[in-house]
């Protein structure tokens, strides 16, 4: 089974995260770039397929010049290619562009699985697997915590709020994954080493067929009116437990609309 | 000259530091406060081939130099020496001895599981009588037929008494030379082994999930041919076995430096006293300037040494510089951040009273800042 997986670079999760004055969107320069999180778990479970029943994975970014160092990480993992979809002309896409970008990569990429992240910790919008499904045709199955493949077919096990719902369907299919599926693997020298040697093709919009006025800031549907710094953070409520904590737990709870 | 990392470099460097900082780190006070050695941790190393680093992968090793090696060594000490003494003890005193002076058979007879990081040689040359005059060790090995009988003890040895230890390679005299000096070899012990018996774990100051034992020789028999490499190279061999350790220990004291720095920035910004943040006062800010300094003062050093070693050059005096810099250093920040840290750095479960409690063996194993002085001393004509 030949898999896709869609591999995100994000500012450092653990760096303070910025808008840019100038045009509202994540200040990508000043900060380290890294594998979006939930990305980690996408490579890894393409690998684990690949491993136990064959087939090549390839990995397609969208991003600057630097996304570049992301997607050696994924080959240092154990992918076996890459696709840099790489254009000033995408800079500042939503995500309704961004799915129409990395639908047109995809027609260039012969593949039975696509699989992602269920978001990216920067803009944590959550659609993207929902709209490359709508976009490509493909079957949606979301929230994976579980994959299997089988001939033609791939079952997931789809985390709910409450447990989980078995969705099955025929190839091609787009899996978003949640990061109880597995535990991502950490590269290693050799792999560092091979992943050197390992095919990366770059494309353009002109490249992927991509029409520029669909893409970008200009491109997009939505775009940000307005931002201001998240209030700094309120000091705790000290819940005493004069015998009555727990009650007093639960009103506090059940105040903030949480039980 | 140029200590910037290649690309390679670089991207080993942040996969440890990633690791260290979301599976070593979350462990480290535990393992500290138990001594419980981190099996799971040292498993998982194996895994990301951290144990094989410099060695060909016809051994199942990675193919990396020893700058790889030591920029592992240094991001796992910002976090916990003891894994980190662990892996330095392992490759460097371990598994490097088997591969520099090994016969083809003994590297292919151990190397593989030891890269894989299955399994942890260790290295037996300190003797209850004395480490620092190690070319005069009391435990003997006589040739008995086809067998070596050895009796004596070894003090302070690293990671000989794991569930996974499998060999020990000692030190010891097996004869007299012309010259009146004892006749020195290197002596491989599989273990288990009749006759061999490791005391229980010391009492330590620091490094409390590292392994370190005594180990007692009582007619303890091996084949002869478990001589690694030659009879009566054991001197030259732990000669040359610890010019290289110094570098890695260098990278260790550098990595705790380091990790000193970084718990002290982050606390100074947070913890407030009189109304504004600690590292808003020069004396506090100034302190953490200078530990950043020295840091990187000492990071230059053993960089250097590495390039010189790697590059065939003679790097013994800079080996020796390396370590005797970086470990004093490591200690003066372990000193400081405990400092920044007020009465929290003296609680034992904050990382930097850890640190500070790891920080002194650094100038006292693997040779200690004297004998790194007289080593440079002697460089210099002296
Ligand atoms: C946690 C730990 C792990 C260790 N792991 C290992 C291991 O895996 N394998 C191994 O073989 N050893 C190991 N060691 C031993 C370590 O290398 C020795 O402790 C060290 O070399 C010093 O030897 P010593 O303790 O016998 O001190 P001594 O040699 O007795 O020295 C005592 C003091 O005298 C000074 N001194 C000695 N000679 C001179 C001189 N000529 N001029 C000036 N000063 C001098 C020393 O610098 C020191 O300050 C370990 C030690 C520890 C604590």
């Amino acid at each position: 089974m030949n898999i896709v997986v869609c591999v995100k670079q994000v500012p450092d999760t653990w760096a303070e995260k910025k808008l840019s004055d100038s045009d509202k969107t994540v200040d990508r320069e000043g900060v380290e770039g890294v594998m979006n999180e939930l990305d980690e778990y996408a490579v890894e479970e393409a690998l684990r397929i690949k491993e136990a029943s064959g087939g090549e994975v390839t990995v397609l970014t969208m991003g600057p010049e630097k996304a570049v160092e992301t997607i050696r990480k994924a080959l240092s993992m154990g992918a076996d290619q890459a696709v840099h979809l790489v254009d000033s002309g995408l800079h500042g896409s939503d995500a309704l562009t961004t799915s129409y970008a990395l639908a047109k990569a995809l027609e260039t990429i012969p593949h039975d699985l696509v699989i992602l992240g269920v978001e990216s910790t920067d803009a944590r919008m959550s659609v993207i697997p929902a709209m490359l499904a709508e976009r490509t045709g493909a079957a949606q199955l979301t929230f994976a915590r579980k994959v299997e493949v089988g001939d033609g077919t791939v079952k997931i096990e789809r985390q709910t709020d409450t447990g989980y719902d078995v969705v099955e369907a025929a190839t091609p299919a787009i899996v978003s994954v949640v990061e109880k599926i597995n535990e991502p693997r950490y590269p290693s020298f050799k792999g560092i080493m091979a992943a050197k040697k390992k095919p990366l093709t770059t494309l353009t919009l002109g490249d992927a067929g991509i029409e520029s006025e669909k893409v970008g800031l200009a491109g997009s549907g939505s775009s940000v009116a307005e931002f201001s710094a998240r209030p700094p953070k309120q000091a705790g409520q000290v819940v005493k437990d004069e015998g009555d904590g727990g009650s007093k737990l639960a009103e506090f709870l059940a105040s903030q609309k949480l039980v | 000259m140029s200590h910037r990392l290649s690309d390679e470099h670089e991207a080993l460097r942040k996969s440890v530091e990633e690791f260290a900082r979301d599976v070593v780190a979350p462990q480290a006070e535990h393992a500290d406060r138990t001594g419980e050695f981190p099996y799971d941790v040292i498993r998982q190393m194996g895994e990301m081939g951290l144990f094989g680093l410099p060695f060909p992968e016809e051994y199942s090793g990675m193919g990396g130099d020893f700058l790889a090696l030591c920029l592992a060594i240094e991001e796992l000490g910002r976090v916990d020496s003891s894994v980190a003494i662990t892996l330095e003890a392992a490759v460097g005193l371990g598994s490097m001895p088997i591969y520099r002076f090994g016969t083809d058979e003994q590297k292919k007879e151990w190397l593989p599981a030891l890269c894989r990081g299955e399994a942890l040689a260790a290295f037996g040359l300190t003797e209850p009588g004395g480490g620092s005059d190690a070319g005069n060790p009391r435990t003997r090995a006589v040739l008995d037929g086809e067998e070596w009988v050895i009796n004596g003890s070894k003090a302070f040895i690293t990671n000989a008494g794991t569930d996974i230890s499998n060999l020990v390679t000692v030190l010891c005299r097996t004869g007299d030379r012309a010259d009146g000096k004892p006749e020195l070899t290197s002596i491989m012990v599989p273990l288990p082994q009749p006759g061999f018996s490791a005391s229980n774990k010391y009492d330590k100051v620091g490094w409390h999930a590292s392994d370190t034992r005594q180990l007692s020789f009582d007619n303890c028999r091996v084949p002869a041919a478990n001589v690694l490499g030659d009879r009566g190279r054991g001197y030259a061999q732990f000669l040359s076995t610890l010019d290289e350790g110094r570098i890695a220990i260098s990278a260790l004291a550098v990595g705790l430096a380091q990790g000193c720095v970084d718990e002290s920035v982050r606390y100074a910004k947070e913890r407030e006293a009189f109304g504004a943040p600690i590292g808003s006062y020069q004396a506090v800010a100034f302190r953490i300037a200078d530990m950043e300094t020295r840091t990187y003062v000492a990071r230059c050093a053993y960089r250097d040494a590495c390039d010189r070693m790697l590059a065939g050059e003679p790097f013994k005096r800079e080996a020796a510089i390396a370590k005797l810099y970086s470990s004093t250093i490591a200690v003066d920040n372990a000193r400081d951040a405990t400092q920044v840290f007020g009465g929290y750095g003296f609680m034992n479960e904050y990382a930097v009273a850890r640190h500070w409690r790891d920080a002194k063996i650094l100038e006292i194993g693997e040779g200690t800042s004297e004998i790194q002085r007289m080593l440079i001393a002697r460089d210099l004509g002296l």
